[in-house]
């Protein structure tokens, strides 16, 4: 079994990943207490945090008992100290995704949760500045949603008539 | 008229419970004293700090001073960079990045392009190390494939990334010395990247965007006579990198600007994230070719350089030797360069070669499936790094088993690097915010994706 940080919360469900030693499923509450665990344990960043939207994709190989939701929080923290890589995975709702904001404990997620929150509308709760980033401020919609179409810009001249 | 098809289903609740309208820095007497505590920088000080409340001067009225505008179209903000910067006079109280103004929804277009394709994407992120993008992003696609790569592309491919990385650092030489005045390196810098450019364009067709490292190897051989070529390039480099040191490195006044300027600490740097020269100037040994290697970089010899005071000149001596490092690299590869392929012979991942199309049915089935489905990747996820002269260049890809990503996410150093800029600014004057910005070295292709 994959080892835990010693203060972790009871009850995290871990599973193997191809490309990083760990890959946890916390719930969103024992989400900041997980990763506040290993920071104590050692994992000194939190190298990034981003956003998946797994609407077509409910079926998705998730370890026994994690009930899987439209919207996915990931957090990847580093440990320099180890050289070792830990990725968290939280399910953070289908309808309304809200989890709590890292910031506390890692400053530096300021920004990347942000940009989760711009592109999926995930809210994170404590984020002390939660705008949009890439995002002009009046935009509608969250465009990394999969139900998001790509979009065109109409172009006039193939409509328009010709000079003759 | 909008056209409705194109906006998500709109949460009203999001306008009630977030401030989704204000990016901007506002008004002193109309933020928080936590924010204000927050742009001292007490958050980064760690582990139950209560903010100090002498050290917020909250008091101070807006009379006093000034937010101006930097950028977006600023010829030093290095891209299309805005800060929002108040002033006392001529010294910087708060800043804020306001960034964006690239964005062109990479990461979306990227759901849209089979793995083949998705190189052309992304070598298009960072436009100063295209390389080291596409490697990133090859290694991920590899890894959810299990696909082996042979030996002489891994080399080739460390080769490449190794030139980028000087061509990188060159342009971060020339454009640091403009900001600063010294109009010559900007000359000497772009002469010098000119001549790692030019065997780029020998090698795979390209000059900026090569689209060359691509899932399963790279796209071409190193072409005939290199080793000549790469002689002449390690040799001039070198060489001129001491003429660099005349230039700049001891000038009086190049000193002056940059010692003991936007000096920050090992915690902070932690704390915010920061990776690349910018943690590695505060004394911090942690380069990811040295700490956790990919390619062949455990079976080269090179130093990682660290500074000590994580000041401004510390970044600029990191930048100019890890130049000389990387030469030493590439002299190794040189040396060492395998023979064999220079992509995988697995005919699910490379195309059969043109000759072979029309001798073979197989190879004419398999050209045509690769070029019009692309191939199909297990499902499943998978995060992988590597070091890009910026710092920590992630890709965290999603699989659905299709033949193209489920989602693509890169993890851009320059976007998290640029978060240390309002503890940088505090404090210095305006012409010093231009050393920051340059010696943050920020990438706005990358950071707005």
């Amino acid at each position: 079994m994959i080892p835990l940080p010693p203060l972790a919360p009871p009850g995290v469900l871990t599973d193997e990943a191809p490309a990083c030693d760990v890959a946890c499923f916390p719930t969103p509450a024992q989400y900041v207490d997980l990763v506040a665990a290993f920071k104590a344990d050692g994992f000194e960043m939190c190298v990034d945090v981003c956003g998946v939207d797994y609407l077509e994709h409910f079926d998705r190989a998730l370890p026994e008992g994690v009930t899987p939701t439209r919207f996915e929080v990931v957090a990847n923290l580093l440990s320099l100290s180890k050289k070792r890589r830990v990725r968290v995975r939280v399910q953070a709702g289908s309808e309304s995704p809200r989890v709590d904001s890292l910031f506390h404990l890692y400053p530096g997620t300021e920004a990347p949760e942000r940009e989760t929150f711009d592109m999926f509308g995930i809210l994170f709760d404590g984020h002390p500045d939660l705008t949009r980033i890439l995002m002009p401020e009046d935009w509608e919609g969250h465009p990394l949603r999969k139900d998001y179409g790509v979009g065109h810009i109409p172009i006039q001249f193939k409509e328009a008539p010709g000079p003759r | 008229m909008s056209d409705n098809s194109r906006v998500a289903e709109r949460p009203d609740r999001l306008t009630g419970e977030t401030s989704e309208g204000a990016q901007e820095l506002v008004q002193r007497l109309d933020t928080s004293r936590d924010e204000l505590g927050r742009e001292v920088g007490a958050v980064l000080r760690l582990d139950g700090v209560t903010l100090d409340p002498s050290e917020v001067d909250y008091e101070r009225h807006d009379d006093e001073t000034m937010i101006i505008n930097m950028g977006p179209a600023h010829p030093s903000t290095h891209g299309v960079l805005r800060l929002m910067l108040e002033l006392d006079g001529e010294f910087v109280l708060r800043t804020k990045v306001v960034i964006g103004y690239l964005h062109t929804g990479m990461e979306k277009t990227g759901e849209t392009l089979s793995y083949v394709q998705g190189a052309t994407n992304v070598t298009r992120m960072d436009y100063l190390s295209p390389v080291i993008n596409e490697l990133s992003y090859s290694l991920t696609v590899e890894r959810l494939l299990g696909v082996d790569v042979p030996a002489r592309a891994t080399w080739i491919r460390m080769l490449m990334s190794e030139l980028n990385r000087v061509s990188s650092h060159l342009v971060w030489m020339a454009t640091n010395g403009m900001d600063l005045g010294s109009t010559s390196m900007m000359i000497y810098g772009l002469r010098e990247r000119e001549l790692i450019l030019a065997f780029f364009e020998k090698t795979a067709g390209l000059r900026l965007n090569l689209n060359y490292v691509r899932p399963g190897g790279v796209a071409a051989d190193l072409p005939d006579g290199w080793e000549d070529d790469i002689e002449v390039i390690c040799n001039t480099i070198e060489e001129r990198t001491y003429e660099y040191d005349q230039l700049l490195t001891g000038q009086p006044i190049f000193r002056n600007r940059l010692i003991g300027v936007g000096a920050i600490t090992a915690e902070e740097a932690l704390a915010l994230c920061l990776t690349g020269p910018l943690l590695r100037s505060t004394g911090v040994p942690w380069d990811l070719r040295r700490s956790m290697p990919y390619l062949a970089y455990d079976q080269v010899d090179f130093d990682v350089i660290v500074g000590t005071y994580g000041d401004n000149f510390d970044r600029y001596a990191i930048r100019l030797n890890e130049i000389r490092e990387s030469i030493r690299i590439i002299r190794q590869c040189v040396e060492k360069m395998p023979a064999g392929d220079y992509r995988s012979q697995d005919p699910k991942v490379t195309p059969p070669p043109r000759a072979r199309i029309g001798e073979s049915m197989e190879a004419l089935i398999h050209h045509f499936k690769l070029f019009t489905e692309g191939f199909h990747v297990p499902a499943g996820e998978v995060y992988s790094a590597v070091e890009s002269p910026r710092g920590e260049i992630g890709c965290y890809m999603v699989a659905d088993g299709g033949p193209k990503p489920y989602r693509i996410h890169v993890r851009a150093p320059s976007f998290t690097n640029l978060q240390a800029m309002p503890l940088l600014m505090r404090g210095a004057s305006v012409s010093d915010a231009i050393t920051m910005i340059s010696t943050v070295d920020p990438v706005l292709g990358e950071v707005d994706r």
